[in-house]
């Protein structure tokens, strides 16, 4: 067992490793499920907190991918943000993808 | 679904990509597909077959799996406010399939008109076979994305998130937490690295909204739940 974990895994117990990967992601799928529902009522406070979860987290997704590129990258971002104020977001993702391809096709 | 057609691009590529990307990494087919079946979140299964060609002990990958997945426990606790009314057999089948797609698309229509279980299973249900086929269609074609950077690839699932970011803007404190999690976060991925920048860059701003949150969205939030 303890072989196991501190071995890496061999193409014999890799199914193993997929199968406890999948185990490990549904705990944090419905981990703050089973915390939360311990409690009767929420404070307003956490449900201050919980507002912010969508916001708080979709930034630092989106991050990596403006501080990793160039200017071509941040200007497509900045297109896609100010598109989205009135745009679906089939036609953010197509206005944004747009300039990335085509950026990067012209050498930027 | 027409809520669910930008998200097809983005799955439809990635699953494809893993699929190709499985292979080069030691896996066989079937492996490559159980991947997608048994964990179903795309950043972590990359993590998972990086991990697992480095020849990196098994606790350092299950724990870098929960590191990188960590976000969803917010998830699950934000949306629980929204499944009351699910059934205990709903919720625990649900949380299988709370991706960020998901997560995100299930808090606006709570927001707008309330989320039932129909809605959320066939939003989040629908992914799981695309994911599934895809990833197969992947591992089966081999290589036939040769450079995904030129595609931009490595931007689609950022512009998308960026558009679902913008989705939430009227939320209290909307501005101050994305700017706060935004600059803690950047830092963090400088210094510190991934995948921590995402969280602790999501509990700066969670705990900031909770300081300065008004008791304000009280009375709204508990005239959701009569």
């Amino acid at each position: 067992m303890l072989e196991f974990f501190s071995s890496p895994g061999t193409p014999e117990n890799v199914f193993l490793i997929i199968l406890l990967t999948g185990v490990v992601t549904y705990i944090t799928r419905s981990g703050g499920y089973v915390v939360l529902s311990r409690f009767k009522s929420l404070h307003p406070r956490v449900e201050a907190a919980l507002e912010a979860v969508p916001g708080a987290v979709l930034v630092t997704l989106i991050l990596p991918a403006v501080l990793d590129n160039g200017w071509l990258e941040i200007v497509a971002m900045v297109v896609a943000l100010v598109a989205s104020f009135r745009l679906s977001a089939i036609w953010v993702l197509l206005l944004g993808m747009t300039i990335v391809i085509a950026g990067r096709a012209f050498g930027f | 679904m027409k809520d669910c057609a930008p998200i097809m691009f983005a799955v439809a590529f990635f699953g494809m990509l893993f699929g190709a990307t499985g292979l080069n990494n030691g896996l066989t087919f079937w492996q490559t597909v159980a991947s997608s079946a048994s964990v179903f979140a795309g950043a972590s299964q990359f993590v998972f077959l990086e991990l697992y060609n480095q020849q990196v002990p098994v606790w350092v990958v299950l724990l870098t799996v929960f590191a990188v997945n960590f976000r969803h426990f917010l998830y699950s606790a934000s949306i629980s406010r929204h499944i009351r009314h699910f059934s205990w057999f709903q919720k625990y089948i649900g949380f299988f399939f709370l991706s960020d797609p998901a997560f995100a698309a299930g808090e606006q229509r709570a927001e707008k008109q309330g989320l039932t279980p129909a809605y959320y299973f066939g939003y989040a249900g629908s992914l799981y076979p695309i994911w599934l086929s895809v990833t197969a269609l992947g591992a089966y074609m081999g290589n036939l994305i040769t450079n995904p950077n030129a595609l931009g690839m490595d931007m689609l699932l950022s512009i998308y998130f960026l558009s679902l970011l913008m989705g939430f803007r009227s939320r209290a404190n909307w501005l101050t937490v994305v700017l706060v999690s935004g600059v803690v976060s950047a830092l963090v991925y400088k210094w510190i690295g991934a995948p921590w920048h995402i969280t602790l860059g999501a509990l700066a701003g969670i705990v900031l909204a909770a300081v300065i949150g008004k008791p304000a969205n009280q009375e709204k939030r508990s005239d959701e739940h009569a």
